[in-house]
């Protein structure tokens, strides 16, 4: 199949409007064949819209969304055969058990390795028999991430699956996923908690107000944000103000804190050897950096939604 | 008492949630008592009349059983109240279960109450301002309903008894929903638990009002609904029997209180049984988990329907007897045309079941709309389970299950009447008669379909249809509405069997309009969002 070759979802332009609220405003996404990819915003970003519209039950006012080589909304039987998808709220029928749920989603789909599944309930300490309306939050989640990592696909969709999890069960969900790339798989992993993103994804896309605001590798966008230099010097430093891609130096006799943009790093620590190195800390620029930027816009007048995704 | 802290907001809370509810359900309460006592009135209007009809009661054991005996044969109050008593009772008591399950049960399995509860609000408080909403509820409905009374021509002081009785049974069974809440952690099983409740007490003052003066007759004594009944307004008002009740509901409130004390937030005090670890063989497609969402309910209905079709076809064949009175026997002839009288009560009767039929088709095709609301239809249509395969499962259920509760029905009443009349035919001319209503009713399963594929947020239109029907063809030739008006119903088209003319004609109209509706449904189903909140 030459759609595996290629990209597993590729949208282009997407718009989506509900009534006058525009959830989508000319979206692109490219997720590769065998790559987890994050896809990260805050809430009402229109990451699950997105979601949905990969596959097939909502309809794109506009733009192109491609998945697995098809089109959602035209054929989406035929796609969801090869895809698991757990949605952000996982919600149980209340008289079937978790066995059951998972069981059922699973022949849904492209069938259920039966093995595997024992081994996942295993790992994310479930109890099948439990009816739905026991469970927890987190508890369902468990469910929903169960049946589908034990379901035979080739794409998983997961919609914020660690909402709810505690630390150790977001370890195992880590490892999972991780096992996953190795098998050949490819993941969408919408969230908005940076670090899971950040241990996980081969590359990322930032959804702002509906529209792709950064995507690329971890790597490049690094490359695109600052590192934090602390160093003390054999001597008084010289030269470094007028170095290009040196922001917010603090100079205090022998010591020097400043940012550097990361691609002019090579120059700056030419410029401090020069002078002469005692000691050295270099923080590479996280995630939450790099999301902060692009969100400050937002921050600074006060928005709400923003804040509290950043923070969680 | 510190648990009690919060009562109050909790009260003002319901009655803001509930305040069309109730009132809706109180008027329709007024509003059955008072007609049914005026056209009584208006029926029976001489002494011997309704002595007539009276003894001709008391002599049926079957109406006994259902409704109860009365007690002086002269009164008009006992004689227009006697449906209403034990039956109106029963609808009074189901409103009292739903009131308190909803406000406590209900909300604690939803996760509110946990909200709620996390304010300063007692551990007590929930419980009680249910039971305090609830109570007044049934108070205010007894004293409107006394008034009703009143205007239709009653006397005040039965009338007042009337409307104390009804409410005593409300607050009794006010206080079984609240045990009944404490005891499991699902809404749906407490109100089962009180239901079931409910049919035995109904059952042991048939048992005891049936007897005679045979040693049983305390049965009565056992039951919330005897206890109504035995207030015997309008028949000497015995004001003392509604200290039963009283006590009753102290005690049995105080019961659930303990229990509430002894058990944890969101648990009930009956562990949830688990279930299989792994799923059958039935449950691998949409139909199958469709099956598996309505089969416990549809059981249960159709039991009930095998039962009220016992009830009736053993009424019908003492119907002779019961209508002897001119005005009745004209009545009848009116509603049902030219055939006998008992073929005519059948005909009416099986019309009634037809449109519960069509209340629990209403409901099942409603599913769809609250699976996709509550998002539980998304990972489901995510798979590779097609829209138009998920709806149609629902909708096949709805097909299905009417089906069942139909023939259900038949088969009881077919069974009764013919055991009865000792003519096999007779069983098969009932059962035919059930069966012919299908149609109709599936016309109602159509609308829903047709509102979730094109309107999904008015899904509740289904009901507002089954309404309109039943009004116009109750009230339809009582206005004197042209024909073509009460033709909009479906009911008016079914062929009024057992004893009328079989056509198959509008039968298959009115099943061709059924599929229409579905299709436009569907249609509208695979074109829109899913989900629209």
């Amino acid at each position: 199949m030459t759609a595996r070759s290629t990209s597993a979802i590729s949208v282009s332009g997407l718009v989506k409007n509900f009534g006058h609220t525009r959830a989508l405003d000319g979206l692109d996404l490219t997720v590769n064949t065998g790559e987890v990819h994050g896809f990260l915003g805050p809430n009402g970003s229109g990451k699950t819209t997105t979601i949905r519209i990969l596959l097939g039950l909502l309809r794109a006012d506009g733009g192109q969304a491609r998945l697995l080589g098809g089109d959602p909304w035209r054929e989406p039987t035929e796609l969801h055969k090869r895809l698991a998808y757990v949605p952000g709220d996982v919600t149980l029928w209340p008289n079937l058990t978790g066995g059951e749920v998972i069981d059922m989603l699973g022949r849904m789909r492209g069938g259920l390795n039966r093995q595997r599944r024992t081994e996942l309930l295993e790992r994310f300490d479930r109890d099948p028999k439990k009816k739905g309306r026991a469970y927890s939050k987190g508890n369902k989640q468990k469910v929903g991430l169960v049946a589908a990592l034990a379901s035979d696909v080739e794409l998983l969709i997961l919609d914020e699956p660690t909402s709810g999890l505690d630390p150790l069960m977001e370890e195992v969900f880590q490892q999972c996923i991780r096992e996953e790339r190795q098998r050949g798989r490819t993941v969408l992993l919408s969230s908005h908690i940076l670090a899971e993103v950040e241990a996980l994804c081969d590359r990322v896309t930032i959804i702002r107000l509906g529209r792709a605001a950064e995507t690329g590798t971890l790597a490049e966008m690094r490359h695109l944000t600052r590192t934090s230099i602390a160093a003390d010097l054999a001597g008084e430093p010289n030269g470094l103000s007028t170095l290009p891609g040196v922001h917010d130096l603090q100079v205090d006799g022998t010591r020097v804190r400043c940012e550097v943009d990361t691609n002019r790093l090579d120059a700056v620590l030419r410029q401090l050897t020069s002078v002469g190195v005692r000691s050295l800390v270099s923080q590479p620029p996280t995630l939450e950096e790099l999301f902060l930027r692009h969100y400050q816009d937002d921050l600074s007048t006060g928005g709400n939604h923003t804040r509290t995704a950043v923070s969680s | 008492m510190s648990g009690l802290v919060g009562s109050g907001s909790l009260v003002r809370l319901a009655l803001r949630r509930d305040r069309v509810l109730l009132s809706v359900w109180i008027l329709i309460f007024v509003v059955m008592a008072a007609g049914s006592a005026s056209a009584t009135v208006g029926l029976y209007g001489t002494a011997e009349a309704r002595a007539q009809a009276a003894a001709s009661i008391n002599n049926t054991p079957s109406l006994v059983a259902l409704y109860g005996l009365i007690y002086d044969e002269s009164s008009v109050g006992a004689l227009s109240m006697i449906k209403l008593g034990a039956f109106g009772g029963a609808l009074v008591a189901v409103l009292a279960i739903l009131l308190v399950i909803r406000h406590t049960r209900a909300e604690e399995e939803a996760g509110r109450l946990e909200l709620v509860g996390s304010a300063v609000v007692g551990r007590h408080a929930p419980l009680a301002a249910a039971l305090v909403v609830t109570v007044g509820t049934n108070l205010v409905l007894g004293l409107l309903t006394c008034l009703g009374l009143v205007g239709a021509g009653l006397s005040a002081s039965g009338s007042f008894a009337f409307g104390l009785a009804w409410a005593s049974i409300g607050i009794a069974f006010a206080a079984v929903a609240a045990v009944a809440a404490q005891v499991t952690a699902s809404a749906r099983a407490a109100i089962a638990m009180a239901m079931a409740f409910l049919g035995v007490v109904y059952v042991l003052r048939a048992v005891g009002d049936t007897a005679g003066d045979t040693g049983a007759a305390w049965l009565r004594w056992l039951s919330p609904i005897g206890w109504g009944q035995q207030v015997r307004p309008y028949q000497g008002d015995r004001w003392w029997v509604l200290l039963i009740p009283l006590v009753f509901f102290v005690a049995v409130t105080a019961a659930a209180q303990a229990l509430l004390a002894r058990r944890d937030h969101g648990a009930g005090l009956l562990p949830e049984r688990p279930g299989p670890a792994s799923a059958g063989a039935s449950l691998r497609g949409p139909l199958g988990l469709a099956w598996r969402l309505h089969r416990g309910v549809l059981v249960g209905w159709t039991a009930g329907f095998v039962l009220i079709g016992l009830v009736f076809g053993n009424v019908a064949s003492n119907i002779g007897d019961l209508l002897d009175s001119p005005g009745a026997k004209d009545l009848i002839q009116k509603l049902g045309g030219v055939q006998g009288l008992t073929d005519a009560f059948m005909s009416t009767e099986l019309g009634i079941i037809s449109v519960i039929a069509s209340a629990y088709g209403i409901q099942v095709v409603m599913r769809l709309r609250s699976e996709e609301s509550e998002l539980r239809s998304e990972p489901v249509l995510a798979t590779k389970v097609g829209r138009i395969p998920w709806a149609l499962s629902h909708i096949a259920i709805a097909l299905l299950g009417t089906s069942v509760l139909l023939i259900g029905a038949g088969i009881g009443a077919g069974l009764a009447y013919s055991a009865q009349t000792g003519n096999a035919s007779d069983f098969w001319r009932v059962l035919a008669a059930a069966v012919v209503r299908l149609p109709a009713v599936w016309v109602l399963a159509g609308v829903v379909v047709a509102a979730f594929g094109l309107a999904p947020r008015a899904v509740a239109i289904g009901w507002a249809a089954l309404v309109a029907f039943l009004l116009l063809g109750e009230f339809g030739p009582l206005f004197e509405l042209d024909q073509w008006v009460m033709d909009i119903s479906p009911y008016a088209h079914v062929p009024r069997l057992p004893g009328g003319d079989f056509t198959a004609v509008p039968l298959i109209w009115l099943a061709v309009v059924a599929a229409a509706l579905a299709a436009v449904g569907l249609v509208g189903f695979r074109r829109r969002d899913v989900p629209i909140a």
